[in-house]
């Protein structure tokens, strides 16, 4: 079909001169990790906070955690995304709004999509977390809370270490799921991997090599991911459970 | 403080409408080509013949592991390069929006056939052979026994998933496509109202998207007890 393929491109200096075409796609790749990285550590602390909120006993907290569930798993993650980026510099108190929009423009968008990011897994998250805690048999917490344990103490000693491992599987998917979500943040004009693929298309006409590459780039992630979690799941699985040794 | 101006939304409400319409065409179409082409996916996963469960599996870890945006950004800039210089259509012409459907509905059939084969596998194994000492072939015993019974479980998991895909559509918005959200941020950039614009358009899907899945959970409980 008359298709030109050159895979020496990404070893040619880029148009600007600074750097190659390679260069462009690492540091897109190291963007990516890094915003999803950091945001996946927010995202498991909100979600266990939110998740473990869910399941007590008291009507706010519970309240307001499915409030929260249910506000970030029903809009769509693009909107979510503006709306961080666009209307909440707006919505801040003046001096905060003025702040975020005189930092480094980088940063800005850093900022709004680790944000995004975190708090729309979070929800997930804790949706997993409250469905571990729920599956573990009533008579654990009854049997924390006879031992004469606070409530506190209950979920700190007897049921969070339980549902913490049994809910890896299904956390893994979420983690799998932040590295491609957050090639969603290509569009506020984050340069992550995604982003350095179009830009690789408009600047070296080479399509297909630009989106193969960026394309295997989230394949590499998708396994090493896999098989890391794999591994945590070995070291902590619970004895006697189904997938248990 | 932020000075909120509506005054924009009542106006725009037409252009938005039609962009609700592009986005439920296209969540409607991936939604049933996804569906048909995940069945048969789930069907070749669970064959025995080698190259074909291979292909499934292969297909189905593809499209999970890159990301949407990475899916529609293929189909937007390279599949129509490629069918113009397949069909030689001519240039320009503008398929971004069969280019969404069929973008959306390849790869929501990877996560459709996961979750058709995980229904196909809890209809218990005395069904298959049930049908096969009845004398059914096995497309028929699949097509009369396992499948309609499969479906009837998986059809709160598969409008769920179909939920997330009307989200998901509004990723259009990196080919420009007026879809809902499309046109909320055209109009509210044309007036200088993002703000409002934005915040309208997030209450939308939370409304539809929050009131869809009620209706689903309702159904799924109905379900359960039948």
């Amino acid at each position: 079909m008359g298709y030109h393929w050159n895979w020496d491109i990404f070893l040619q200096p880029t148009a600007t001169g600074d750097d190659t075409y390679l260069g462009w796609m690492l540091y897109g790749f190291k963007m990516t990790i890094a915003l999803s990285l950091s945001a996946w550590l927010i995202a498991l602390v909100l979600g266990a906070v939110v998740g473990v909120m869910r399941t007590v006993p008291n009507k706010t907290l519970s309240g307001f955690a499915t409030a929260y569930v249910e506000v970030f798993r029903n809009i769509p993650l693009l909107v979510q995304l503006f709306l961080w980026y666009f209307v909440m510099p707006e919505l801040l108190p003046e001096k905060l709004g003025d702040a975020f929009k005189q930092t480094n423009p980088i940063m800005q968008q850093f900022l709004a999509s680790m944000i995004c990011l975190a708090l729309f897994t979070s929800a997930r998250v804790a949706e997993q977390v409250r469905s571990g805690i729920n599956s573990l048999p009533p008579g654990q917490k009854n049997a924390g809370l006879a031992m004469g344990f606070t409530l506190p103490q209950t979920y700190r000693y007897v049921l969070l270490p339980m549902a913490v491992r049994l809910i890896i599987p299904p956390l893994t998917s979420e983690f799998l799921n932040i590295f491609k979500n957050s090639a969603v943040c290509s569009t506020i004009g984050l340069l992550e991997l995604a982003a350095e693929g179009r830009q690789l298309v408009d600047y070296t006409a080479q399509p297909y090599e630009s989106f193969i590459a960026v394309t295997l780039a989230y394949l590499l992630i998708n396994v090493v991911v896999m098989f890391g979690m794999r591994w945590v799941e070995g070291r902590v699985r619970v004895p006697g459970y189904l997938g248990g040794k | 403080m932020y000075d909120f101006d509506w005054s924009s939304v009542p106006n725009a409400l037409p252009f938005l409408w039609d962009g609700m319409k592009i986005s439920l065409e296209i969540t409607v179409s991936a939604v049933l080509f996804g569906i048909v082409w995940g069945t048969l996916l789930a069907l070749m996963r669970l064959s025995s013949v080698r190259f074909l469960s291979w292909f499934a599996a292969g297909y189905v870890n593809l499209f999970r592991a890159v990301p949407l945006v990475m899916v529609l950004l293929w189909f937007f800039l390279i599949v129509p390069h490629l069918l113009e210089s397949i069909f030689g259509f001519p240039r320009g012409t503008d398929m971004r929006l069969s280019s969404a459907i069929a973008g959306f509905a390849l790869f929501e059939a990877a996560y459709y056939s996961e979750i058709i084969r995980a229904g196909i596998q809890s209809v218990p194994k005395g069904q298959m052979a049930a049908a096969s000492a009845l004398g059914m072939t096995y497309g028929q015993a699949m097509r009369l026994v396992v499948l309609p019974q499969a479906f009837r479980n998986m059809v709160p998991l598969l409008l769920t998933q179909g939920i997330i895909l009307f989200q998901d559509t509004s990723l259009v918005y990196v080919s420009a496509l007026a879809d809902f959200f499309g046109a909320a941020y055209k109009v509210g950039d044309r007036d200088g109202r993002l703000v409002e614009l934005l915040l309208f358009a997030g209450a939308v899907y939370f409304v539809i998207c929050f009131t869809a899945s009620r209706i689903v959970r309702h159904y799924q409980s109905k379900l359960r007890t039948a």
